[in-house]
């Protein structure tokens, strides 16, 4: 397995940790921007899209549009922030558009859409809809023949969505192995615990019943994440590939991980600074 | 009422009239084409390798199956999953491809609008979606009558609606539909489907209207199968010395708005909106509204599908009750003469 950190496209070397760090601080100065985002859930992610952005995925910054990229769907489009932080980070969105997160006029929208930014692949914000488009790319790339492959992020609360399902069944007829789904168990959606909301478990058996290759696991333990994402890449069974991430709301933030859970964390003005002081005491401990 | 045993006199009892599902809108005698849609589509996928089909379990009865026999390998069976129908055709789209995707009516407009909405037309994706049992052309009752289909899709931005009149000039429209480089709504009519058109010199062009007969009394406005119906209601009229001129409106949108204020402007005309649809939000309000906003104001009449769930039944028995078989309509004209 090759867990080394291939930054070959960037043509620069900087640990994943650090990716995930900046990641992290481009959320939080985001969130600053707006006094609101969807900061719990950026902070969540971002171990597993550092892995993505800077392990997994092949890609050139400066042609997003690139015909041989591997496709990035992100579906649940309140989880915007996290990803226009990685495309900071990745230099495929500029860092000074950072500072009009939200704004009138901005390429980065507080909920993502494809016309609007570079990197965005789909239209999210209404949920259960990005695991069908994958599922529509991954066909398309193997009757191209590509070797490219389409990577989707997607929230537990949408496996409330029929649709997703509608796309679990398909992906698996087809034996998408150019599929790799991430789905981000925070158990957190808008009305409280997903588990509680609906009763989704025991994920893996089923996703496992439905014909794809399953791999759980803790979705801020950086080398697990790595090696999962080897994993799906290597595996050898035509089945498309589902990595389930139990992450924490709030990671890397101390005073947010153990503030109430809340589908949409509440941050006071003068508590941003604070949060990016955490984070940064956590960098250097 | 025969008083004979049940099942022992049958012959005498009268044969009730049957709302079983129909592969053909077509009246009897009248001239038809097999599949045009599909056989059009055939056709155009030799020039055009991008093409893809796609369905959710109705290719038999959107006459895709004849595609899927012509080009196995371009077939995608996506399931009776009309959500994933439409956003895997957006995916299909994203890659380069040129989804046509079919279902029935009902399903895209009702089931996966959203889907639709989002993963194709905000996206400005090109996938075609072409839609069979349009408006009330199914026995069934609602779950299979597509009444709102036009409205829907209407209002949806970037999306170009198509209600096309026949044969002859679905054969046009799937050409054009590949054309324009954007995601299109076309109502699709199956099997066996009407020739009508072919003798009036017609040709299709995407966001045009046509006139396919002029008359000095009244101004028929319609698109689809009500075109059918009104060419024939004009003929009808003629002997009771009452003409009736005939535009034709297949693109519901964007809509020809200078060809209807120019001929709905002619004094002295009663205007008639006829259109297989509910008279809410269809043909006949976006005429209204583009003669309000020119201050064109002529006698205006609709002709179309009340605001209520329509009822099971044959279909000619429907169509004289809801007002839209050719009896009905040319009763409703000469009452408003």
């Amino acid at each position: 397995m090759d867990t080394a950190i291939d930054t070959t496209p960037l043509g620069h070397n900087v640990p994943l940790a650090e990716r995930a760090y900046r990641i992290r601080r481009n959320a939080l100065l985001m969130g600053e921007v707006q006094g609101q985002g969807y900061i719990g859930q950026a902070l969540d992610i971002a171990d597993v899209l550092a892995v993505s952005y800077f392990h997994a995925m092949t890609y050139r910054p400066e042609d997003p549009h690139w015909e041989e990229r591997d496709r990035f769907l992100l579906s649940n489009g309140h989880y915007a922030i996290a990803l226009y932080a990685a495309l900071i980070e990745a230099g495929i969105i500029p860092a000074e558009e950072l500072e009009t997160y939200g704004s009138d006029d901005s390429r980065l929208p507080m909920s993502g859409m494809a016309a609007y930014t570079p990197g965005m692949e789909m239209s999210g914000g209404s949920l259960g809809l990005g695991l069908g488009i994958a599922v529509g790319i991954g066909l398309g790339l193997k009757r191209k023949n590509s070797a490219s492959r389409v990577y989707t992020l997607f929230s537990d609360g949408e496996l409330d969505e029929g649709s997703v399902w509608e796309a679990i069944m398909s992906a698996a007829h087809y034996k998408l192995d150019n599929l790799i789904a991430i789905v981000d168990v925070n158990n957190q959606q808008a009305d409280g615990p997903s588990t509680q909301v609906m009763a989704f478990e025991p994920l893996v058996d089923k996703l496992e019943a439905f014909g794809w290759f399953v791999q759980r696991v803790d979705g801020n333990d950086m080398d697990a994440v790595v090696a999962a994402f080897d994993a799906a890449k290597s595996h050898p069974e035509p089945k498309p590939r589902m990595i389930v991430c139990d992450t924490r709301m709030g990671k890397g933030v101390p005073f947010l991980e153990a503030r109430e859970k809340n589908h949409f964390i509440r941050v006071d003005a003068h508590e941003w600074q604070l949060a990016l002081d955490a984070l940064d005491a956590g960098r250097t401990a | 009422m025969s008083t004979a045993t049940l099942g022992t006199d049958t012959a005498s009892k009268p044969r009730l009239k049957t709302s079983a599902m129909i592969a053909s809108i077509a009246a009897e005698g009248q001239r038809t084409k097999p599949a045009p849609f599909g056989h059009a589509l055939v056709g155009l996928a030799k020039r055009r390798p991008e093409i893809v089909g796609m369905t959710a379990d109705l290719a038999k009865y959107t006459d895709l199956h004849i595609f899927a026999q012509a080009y196995p390998d371009r077939f995608y069976q996506m399931g009776m999953a009309e959500q994933l129908l439409m956003g895997a055709a957006s995916g299909m789209a994203h890659e380069g491809m040129m989804p046509f995707v079919t279902t029935y009516a009902v399903f895209a407009s009702r089931r996966a609008y959203d889907f639709v909405h989002q993963t194709i037309a905000e996206e400005n994706r090109n996938v075609k979606i072409a839609c069979a049992l349009p408006g009330l052309t199914s026995g069934y009752g609602p779950s299979h009558q597509a009444a709102e289909d036009l409205a829907l899709f209407r209002a949806m931005p970037n999306m170009v609606v198509i209600d096309p009149c026949d044969a002859h000039e679905i054969e046009q429209v799937v050409p054009a539909m590949a054309a324009h480089n954007g995601p299109v709504y076309m109502r699709l009519l199956r099997g066996n489907v009407p020739l009508v058109l072919d003798e009036y010199d017609y040709r299709f062009e995407l966001g045009k209207a046509k006139l396919l007969r002029d008359g000095a009394d009244v101004l028929v406005i319609s698109s689809g199968i009500m075109t059918m119906r009104a060419l024939e209601v004009a003929q009808r009229l003629e002997a009771d010395k009452v003409g009736v001129a005939v535009l034709h409106v297949p693109t519901i949108k964007p809509l020809d708005t200078e060809a209807i204020l120019r001929e709905a402007a002619r004094t002295g005309r009663m205007v008639v909106v006829a259109e297989n649809h509910t008279v809410i939000g269809g043909l006949g309000e976006a005429v209204a509204g583009t003669l309000l906003r020119a201050g064109v104001a002529p006698v205006f009449r609709q002709i179309g599908l009340p605001d209520e769930f329509l009822k099971a039944g044959a279909l000619p028995t429907l169509h004289d009750l809801y007002g839209i078989s050719t009896d009905a309509m040319a009763a409703s004209i000469k009452g408003w003469l």
